[in-house]
């Protein structure tokens, strides 16, 4: 063990003697900052309320403080303590607006996470905490609360020849939220805490229909406005005052530039019968509040191939002057040069990708504010796990440059497979104008999938959104990626290891 | 000049690495151009799919084999200090490398040539059972890519050339050029500056260049065809002068 440690010693010797070896370490941290840099006070923010730029609203904050979108349409009555609704859905339909200039129209269907249920909410406040229970267009019945949570009940949709019931007790703080085809056998779906007054009652809304076209920073989206609307009867409530008005609200709604709301929501009331429309969505913000970790890493993809050039020359050049055979002279056991140089050239280029990371992270989050952003502080938990996984990253990469670059011998070669093998599968998958399916594997197979570290927002499943790398959603956890970094790097480097027993040098 | 075309020609051919590269310019190219056309489909009217920008994409991967191609044609003398030798038989440098200009451009030609025809015919092939409409050369525009795209790889191979004619070391010339190719494209598409984005596509070799790919919806592109062409000649061309001015500069 003493001997590995006097090789370690050797190697990181050799490193730091050839200047351009520590500065070519150092100019790929550079770089790295320097462009996350240019590219954050490059971005600038822009909203309009009709023809009029305004400051971009901040969106609202979620009970967990996440951004959240809370638009709907609201009938409610105030439920002090104990409680229950009942309402029965007979029917769910909708519009979608088409945009111009290519389809200036509008037509009757659903975006698949259309909801009208029933709802508990603490007060009209955007971003206050609920408890939902609904039926949706294409996803069955769901228990919702909070935003974030999300729990399936039994699938299909509504029509008056299926109708559904929905009934949301409160005993206490609990919120038990149940099912029935008939209003007579009832299935439980799931239950929740929200505590104190709430207010009780029906809504409707619906996401917006998106396409989406692919690029670094969220691509094209384009959104078409869609409408739900559903019918309610058998409403029934107990716990409220007995024989007291709906009150009703289009929470979320904002004025358009001439003070009326653009598409309001309403409901109508015949007999029993009450029918309420609505747009918007009740769920977590996605991919609409500014720029992510990815954009401000983009110096990384010019940092990893200065890194990989380095990674190659430490050991390709060792083999063409030959002092390699004074090395393996001197310590017989070759493949032991090689994991201390892997040792040497890991720590170095590790302590670079975290110091780089952790440096242009916060300093273009800065910037981008100062731009307009009205992007969410980022914890420092977040920060320190990105920044130490990007110098995971870099460090992987180095290391599968030295396997190639032993491996192959020739620099060359070695720099066009690695910077092939790292940095072209990324290129495609966000800008390639690939299929979003095509984009998933290419970053899971291939070396670049441990760019999915540079993803800090989770993917919800109840929420219609452009997940795609371009956007900073991967395929792969961030382990998962750097598991296959590691590898693609540790079958370069036995593939070396192997070659470099064999062979005379 | 022709006795030093015939050095050089007598160099490339018999170094090994040459035999492997210039087929494999074809199958990456081909290759890479056969899983796009099948990765892509248009299920509605006027999906937008450009089939020649879609057939010719293998020309993003296959380019990086000819920067290796014109590089190893210089750095490979470099690091063995033949380069040396070479310029004692032959003292006017600025020849030396322009011959060696001459046979990079006439090898990334041939293989370039027979790449983007096979490109075609995997479009051809693949295409129309993918809903997309199958590119054709008797079609100008898309003729003009398909030109375009070989003249490209040739202007690549001499950008390549050039710079290591001036970097001196194989290795870092390698990572240069594609840094200089593929990085800048990205740093584009990062910012959100619609204008600075755009300026940045109209300089960078590799978004220029291949701006004579796309023969629908032209009129979105920051820059023109052969335009773009002739801004990525003027890279080349400022490699070169570069390369030669340090070749006849400094010792070697």
């Amino acid at each position: 063990m003493r001997d590995f440690g006097r090789l370690v010693r050797a190697e990181w010797t050799k490193f730091r003697t050839v200047r351009g070896w520590v500065l070519g370490t150092v100019a790929a941290a550079v770089v790295t900052v320097l462009l996350g840099l240019f590219v954050a006070s490059n971005s600038i923010s822009s909203c309009s309320n009709g023809t009029v730029d305004i400051e971009c609203p901040t969106p609202p904050v979620g009970p967990d403080g996440e951004p959240v979108r809370d638009k709907f349409f609201f009938v409610h009555q105030r439920l002090a303590v104990d409680g229950a609704i009942t309402v029965r859905v007979t029917s769910m339909t909708g519009l979608i607006t088409y945009p111009p200039p290519n389809h200036d129209q509008i037509v009757p269907g659903l975006v698949e996470w259309a909801k009208a249920g029933v709802i508990a909410k603490a007060g009209t406040a955007e971003g206050s905490r609920y408890v939902a229970l609904m039926v949706t267009a294409e996803h069955g019945v769901r228990m919702q609360h909070d935003f974030i949570h999300d729990t399936a009940g039994k699938p299909a949709a509504v029509s008056a020849g299926a109708p559904r019931w929905l009934r949301l007790t409160r005993v206490g703080a609990v919120l038990t939220g149940e099912e029935s085809p008939d209003g007579a056998t009832w299935t439980r779906v799931g239950s929740a805490t929200l505590p104190g007054a709430v207010e009780l009652g029906l809504f409707v809304t619906s996401p917006s229909d998106l396409t989406v076209s692919g690029g670094v920073g969220g691509g094209a989206v384009q959104a078409r406005l869609a409408t739900a609307t559903a019918t309610f009867d058998h409403v029934g409530l107990t716990g409220t005052t007995p024989g007291g008005a709906w009150a009703r609200a289009d929470i979320g709604a904002e004025p358009g530039p001439a003070g009326t709301v653009h598409h309001p929501g309403g409901v109508e009331q015949a007999g029993g019968v009450l029918t309420v429309s609505g747009n918007g969505d009740i769920a977590p913000l996605v991919g609409e509040s500014g720029p992510g970790v990815q954009l401000v890493l983009i110096g990384l993809v010019i940092g990893l191939i200065v890194v990989i050039v380095v990674a190659v020359l430490f050991v390709t050049s060792e083999l063409r002057r030959g002092l390699i055979g004074v090395t393996l002279l001197a310590s017989p056991q070759r493949v032991r040069i090689l994991a201390a140089k892997a040792v040497v050239l890991g720590a170095v280029t590790f302590v670079a990708g975290t110091a780089a990371a952790a440096l242009v992270i916060p300093l273009a989050w800065g910037v981008l504010r100062g731009n307009g952003f009205r992007q969410p502080e980022l914890p420092l938990s977040t920060l320190a796990r990105v920044a130490t996984e990007a110098g995971l990253l870099v460090a992987g990469t180095a290391l599968l440059a030295l396997g190639l670059g032993a491996l192959v011998r020739r620099g060359s070669a070695a720099v066009g497979i690695a910077v092939a093998a790292v940095v072209l599968p990324y290129l495609a998958a966000v800008i390639g104008g690939l299929s979003t399916a095509a984009s998933d594997w290419l970053l899971r197979l291939t070396p670049a999938a441990a760019f999915a570290i540079q993803q800090v927002a989770p993917e919800y499943a109840h929420v219609l959104a452009s997940y795609t790398p371009g956007s900073g959603y991967y395929p792969l956890p961030a382990w998962g990626g750097l598991a296959v970094l590691a590898a693609y790097a540790a079958l370069a480097l036995g593939l070396a290891s192997a070659r470099l027993g064999r062979s005379d040098v | 000049m022709s006795r030093l075309l015939h050095a050089e020609w007598t160099k490339l051919r018999t170094e090994a690495a040459v035999r492997w590269l210039l087929p494999s310019i074809v199958v990456v190219t081909v290759l890479v151009s056969l899983l796009t056309v099948a990765a892509t489909s248009c299920r509605r009217e006027g999906c937008g799919v450009d089939p020649a920008a879609v057939s010719l994409a293998g020309v993003r991967l296959g380019q990086a084999l000819v920067v290796l191609l014109a590089v190893l044609t210089i750095g490979g003398e470099q690091g063995t200090g033949l380069l040396r030798t070479t310029f004692t038989v032959a003292p006017r440098r600025m020849m030396v490398l322009a011959a060696k200009a001459v046979v990079i451009g006439g090898l990334t030609l041939a293989a370039g040539t027979v790449a983007v025809l096979g490109c075609l015919v995997a479009g051809r092939a693949m295409l129309p059972g993918n809903g997309v409409a199958p590119p054709s050369l008797s079609d100008g525009p898309t003729l003009r890519a398909a030109v375009g795209s070989v003249l490209y790889l040739v202007l690549i191979g001499l950008l390549a050339l050039g710079v290591a004619a001036a970097i001196r070391d194989s290795t870092a010339s390698v990572g240069a050029v594609l840094a200089l190719l593929y990085a800048v494209p990205l740093v584009a598409a990062a910012i959100n500056d619609a204008e600075l984005q755009r300026t940045l596509r109209r300089f960078a070799p590799m978004t220029a260049g291949l701006a004579v790919q796309v023969t629908t919806g032209a009129d979105d592109l920051p820059i023109g065809g052969w335009a773009g062409l002739a801004v990525l000649a003027a890279w080349s061309a400022a490699s070169l002068i570069c390369g030669a001015l340090l070749l006849h500069h400094r010792d070697c």
